[in-house]
């Protein structure tokens, strides 16, 4: 008797959580699938079954092989970019130096900034003649350039966007575990004069592998997650040079309102985000373990 | 020494963009790119930002935006949680892989889809639904959970002595010992949607509807030209609440990103 009604008191408090997963997770993702099978509906014409149609369009789409190609360098470039500042900042922030309170802050700020709004000030930044970098290297006999117009280096631009927003947000993962390791460690091996290197090769940096290993997951994620600056700074341009997987999916969907493509592009873009997170998940099982 | 040096070249060039912000927003026009230090100072660029673009509804609907997010997240994420902490019933593991699985399908990527069930709905541009996507947090459940679990169980076991039923010992027992993880998660959540950008673009199309970020956009998109001055002051204008929310309670804002990591 007590069992049953432990079973129908722990379905009642999950039951308002999971109706809503299921209608905007569960459903979707398995409603995506479907619809990548089918004809995009058009004002009088039902969708019709077409099989792999959808996906052949996108093989043998050069935009989708182009965004596929920049979103791989994007995550290239974030991830280890961004892990290793973060990595630097913390030990910084984590030693006492003059005035880390306000070092920490420089370091955080970037994280609590919509980047719908640091992308505006990064595309003034970037503004070619006006904006600061062209003044900076003008000063220094630099020729002005128009760094996000050009395809040679606009998404480079919006990458370098992506890791000044990330590092800060990474530091702080990174400062928690640092505090987490005992102080002695520090003074036992200043005792016994292993240098700074010494001591972050064989102690701290072995310690932090578990935050290595949770910031690396989020960095991966958000490596095809974020788009917002695209939108704001490049629309995906010059001629698709920073276009990214969700961008296209964006693109597709509500620029073209052509949701069966959109709908077999999410579908790419979850199967390849669900061989990340497995691909991790067997590398992750090994080392971290979750109670 | 070397390192202090290096540590605050790099903080000076991580806040040096919101300094150029700054300076473009708080000078005349004729100084956004020249950097002369007697330059005079005006707030004329906040007041014509402020004219130029129903900004006032904007606020008003992020203020609603994200306290509709965070009251139902708190409400279906501590119900949840509970059942999953300290209830053994059949199905609770699936139960829990299924909540987990958002961790990585996240509503961001879900936008053709979720359109098309909003307009099924009928509730297309509207404030719920932008909100509803991310109601049923994954990332929130499994916070609580991990909470709940150490919570000790002589303490629940009291209070049901005491008379209490299941709903009472969540409320009394629980929550209350929860407060600093419900602090973090709440930080975490209100800054996630204050910025939030890509959906509430899609599904709003009013300004009866639209956050702020996508009211900036709007603004900085369309109905500005390249006026710098004004851009950068509506844009400062929309992260103020959190940036002085953050320079504020800066303690508290890292220490809660910092508990909503230890997983």
């Amino acid at each position: 008797m007590h069992r049953f009604s432990s079973t129908i008191h722990g379905w009642l408090l999950l039951l308002p959580a999971m109706a809503l997963l299921v209608l905007f997770t569960h459903w979707p993702a398995l409603a995506t699938l479907i619809d990548s099978f089918y004809s995009t509906p058009r004002q009088r014409r039902a969708p019709v079954f077409v099989g792999l149609e959808n996906y052949r369009v996108i093989v043998d789409d050069p935009v989708f092989w182009q965004a596929l190609s920049n979103n791989l360098w994007f995550a290239l470039g974030t991830i280890p970019v961004s892990i290793g500042l973060a990595l630097l900042m913390a030990l910084w922030v984590n030693d006492r130096i003059a005035g880390r309170t306000i070092v920490r802050m420089a370091y955080f700020t970037p994280t609590v900034l919509p980047m719908i709004a640091v992308a505006n000030i990064w595309l003034f930044f970037y503004t070619p003649q006006y904006g600061l970098l062209a003044q900076v290297l003008s000063a220094f006999g630099g020729s002005s350039q128009n760094w996000l117009g050009s395809k040679d280096t606009a998404l480079i631009c919006v990458t370098i966007v992506a890791i000044w927003k990330e590092a800060g947000f990474f530091m702080i993962f990174y400062l928690a575990a640092l505090q987490q390791i005992p102080p002695n460690l520090g003074e036992a091996a200043a005792l016994e004069g292993a240098s700074r290197l010494y001591f972050f090769r064989r102690v701290q940096f072995p310690l932090l592998m578990p935050t290595t290993l949770f910031v690396l997951v989020n960095a991966v994620i958000n490596a095809f997650r974020m788009v917002d600056h695209i939108i704001v700074m490049t629309r995906g341009g010059p001629d698709n040079a920073t276009s990214l997987l969700l961008f296209r999916v964006y693109e597709l969907g509500f620029s073209f309102w052509d949701t069966a493509l959109a709908a077999a592009m999410t579908v790419v873009l979850l199967v390849g985000l669900a061989l990340l997170a497995l691909g991790q998940y067997v590398f992750l099982e090994k080392r971290i373990h979750y109670r | 020494m070397l390192e202090t040096g290096a540590a605050w070249l790099l903080a000076f060039l991580w806040i040096l963009p919101l300094l150029y912000a700054v300076w473009t927003a708080f000078h005349p026009p004729e100084f956004s790119a020249r950097f002369t230090p007697l330059a005079p100072l005006t707030l004329e660029n906040f007041s014509r930002a402020w004219a130029a673009a129903p900004f006032a509804r904007y606020f008003l609907n992020t203020f609603m935006l994200v306290t509709l997010i965070l009251g139902s997240q708190l409400v279906l994420c501590t119900l949840a949680a509970y059942a999953f902490a300290r209830h053994t019933f059949p199905g609770s593991g699936i139960a829990f892989a299924l909540v987990l699985a958002q961790l990585m399908i996240m509503p961001d990527v879900l936008i053709v889809e979720n359109y098309k069930t909003m307009n099924k709905l009928g509730i297309l541009d509207s404030i719920p639904a932008i909100a509803l996507p991310y109601v049923a947090s994954a990332f929130g459940v499994f916070l609580l959970r991990q909470t709940f679990k150490t919570v000790p169980k002589e303490l629940d076991d009291a209070a049901r002595v005491e008379g209490a039923g299941s709903l009472q010992t969540l409320l009394r027992v629980y929550v209350p010992l929860a407060k600093p993880v419900y602090l973090a998660y709440g930080l975490v959540s209100v800054s996630y949607h204050w910025n939030n950008f890509l959906w509430p673009l899609i599904v709003t199309s009013s300004v009866e509807s639209r956050p702020l970020t996508v009211g900036l956009q709007v603004f900085s998109s369309t109905d500005q030209g390249i006026d710098w001055s004004i851009i950068c002051a509506a844009t400062l204008l929309t992260s103020a609440p959190l940036l002085i929310a953050f320079l504020l309670f800066q303690r508290q804002f890292v220490q809660s990103f910092m508990r909503a990591g230890i997983r």
